[in-house]
């Protein structure tokens, strides 16, 4: 579903990606870890177009309804459109746009892009309902500016909210389980596996730690370090990682 | 000096931001003309003004207006000043004890457009005041608030306020701001603060990512910076009715 291959990215002018090679088949869910300043937000950053990620090498493709899209040749917005959605490991502020308006908007661009008919208020409204529960967020933060007041944890379950309302095909999850309690890890990792644990969907999950894997269970753990995948395993590869530490698995 | 008779220009302080070659060949009796308004004790009025060039873009607009706010009294004032080629709104305000001025501006522009907001304002005793001023400009336009507060020795218990920030949304646009804040009294609360800046890159980067077209996430991110002068209108049609004719602006001036 999607096919990395020999990614080189730039950051200011510093190489960080430095031939990334990846492959993702829909229905799977694979877990990146890896140590700091490895290239794991990077990673995420350059599959959504973030500017200032400069590409400078290779190719990132996904599996879409009329075949392979090419992703870097797309505007982030179209990249969402085409199925992508990235989960913010810092979930950005804004002051003054509510999350329904934000939210209803973004669903509609996605549908209209797709050729869809636009939601109405009241379906709009029926759909956040029913992802917020899933998410157990209450729906009232909904009406309250993006993200403006929301805890650490709040935001990240907010981050799943919106993938529940805009239902992407591929999901890539920025350390989604950082800044959340035990409990709420629980939350999020069910919800993530409600609503893309299926045979036509997939996920990348970005971490530090064992503990979401415990939730959202991977088929395959991969390690990034240094801007490439050094090492790949099934789900006892993180477990070792926790015991062992990154140095002396991928030495 | 006599109002009519001399042209300022931009040595003067209040006119330091000004468009001087617009001042240079202008009609010192319109430039010097003041309207006044006398809001009587315990009366309410607000005003709310789009100001936008219309047909003749040449003409440019300087307005002065001279308020009296009696006794208990309130003033609010919202205008956009979407003109061109060099707009002044000018607002001076005497508070008489317990009275409020309520001031919301927004200035837009492009091309070389020259756009600007001064106020003073003179307080009484437990006399209150409230300015948020929001400059949206591109190509080289300019955007400027000067805004004097002055709270002479017996005006204790005076609450002010001053709010004032600019997006610049593209490289050549700029914005200047001017807060005079003369306070003479112990007693008092003034607050001000300004800030000028680009479209928050990480806010429209957030929203593309969720699918959101560029040009629609400018205009919900401008949308709700304007918002917050308009934010004071208590009536929430004419609110709304401010918004939009305000980014209709913004629409007409950047497509």
């Amino acid at each position: 579903m999607l096919q990395i291959e020999n990614l080189h990215a730039t950051v200011g002018g510093k190489e960080i990606l430095k031939g990334l090679s990846l492959t993702v088949n829909a229905g799977e869910v694979h877990a990146i870890m890896g140590p700091n300043g490895a290239g794991k937000s990077t990673l995420s950053y350059v599959l959504g177009g973030r500017p200032g990620y400069e590409v400078t090498g290779g190719s990132a493709t996904l599996d879409g309804p009329d075949g392979q899209i090419d992703l870097l040749d797309l505007e982030p917005h179209e990249r969402a459109a085409a199925g992508l959605f990235l989960g913010f490991q810092y979930p950005v502020e804004i002051p003054g746009v509510s999350f329904v308006q934000f939210l209803r908007e973004a669903a509609n661009a996605q549908r209209k892009n797709r050729g869809e008919e636009p939601l109405s208020g009241g379906e709009f409204l029926k759909l956040a309902k029913e992802k917020a529960a899933l998410l157990k967020l209450d729906m009232d933060m909904l009406k309250r500016p993006v993200n403006v007041g929301f805890s650490g944890g709040e935001k990240k379950r907010a981050e799943m909210v919106q993938m529940g309302i805009l239902n992407p095909a591929f999901a890539v999850l920025d350390e989604t389980d950082s800044g959340l309690d035990i409990d709420a890890l629980r939350v999020v990792g069910d919800g993530i596996n409600a609503i893309m644990r299926a045979p036509d969907r997939a996920v990348l999950l970005i971490t530090h730690y064992q503990r979401l894997l415990d939730y959202v269970k991977p088929d395959y753990v991969h390690v990034l370090a240094d801007g490439r995948i050094v090492k790949t395993g099934g789900p006892e590869l993180a477990l070792m990682l926790e015991d062992e530490g990154y140095e002396a698995v991928t030495a | 000096m006599s109002d009519a008779a001399l042209l300022p220009t931009t040595r003067d302080e209040d006119w330091r931001y000004a468009d001087g070659e617009w001042l240079a060949a202008a009609d010192p009796a319109y430039v010097g003309h003041w309207r006044t308004l006398d809001i009587a004790p315990g009366e309410s009025k607000s005003d709310y003004d789009v100001h936008a060039s219309g047909g003749d873009a040449t003409a440019g607009t300087v307005d002065r207006l001279r308020v009296h706010v009696g006794k208990g009294g309130r003033y609010a004032l919202f205008i956009t000043n979407a003109a061109g080629p060099y707009a002044r709104h000018e607002i001076e305000v005497t508070l008489e004890e317990g009275a409020h001025f309520e001031f919301g501006g927004v200035t837009l522009g492009g091309g070389d457009y020259r756009q600007e907001f001064v106020t003073r304002v003179n307080h009484a005793p437990r006399s209150t005041s409230n300015q948020v001023v929001r400059c949206v400009q591109w190509g080289r336009s300019v955007g400027n608030f000067l805004g004097r507060i002055e709270i002479p020795r017996d005006s204790q218990q005076v609450d002010a306020a001053q709010n004032f920030r600019a997006i610049l949304l593209e490289a050549g646009a700029s914005a200047n701001a001017k807060p005079e804040l003369e306070i003479f009294a112990d007693d008092v609360k003034a607050a001000h603060g300004a800030a000028i800046g680009a479209l928050d890159e990480r806010a429209a980067f957030y929203m593309a990512s969720r699918g959101i077209a560029p040009h629609v996430a400018r205009k919900l991110l401008l949308r709700a910076f304007v918002a917050d002068a308009f934010e004071a209108i208590a009536d929430d049609a004419m609110r709304e009715h401010m918004l939009e004719q305000t980014l209709e602006r913004l629409d007409e001036g950047l497509l």
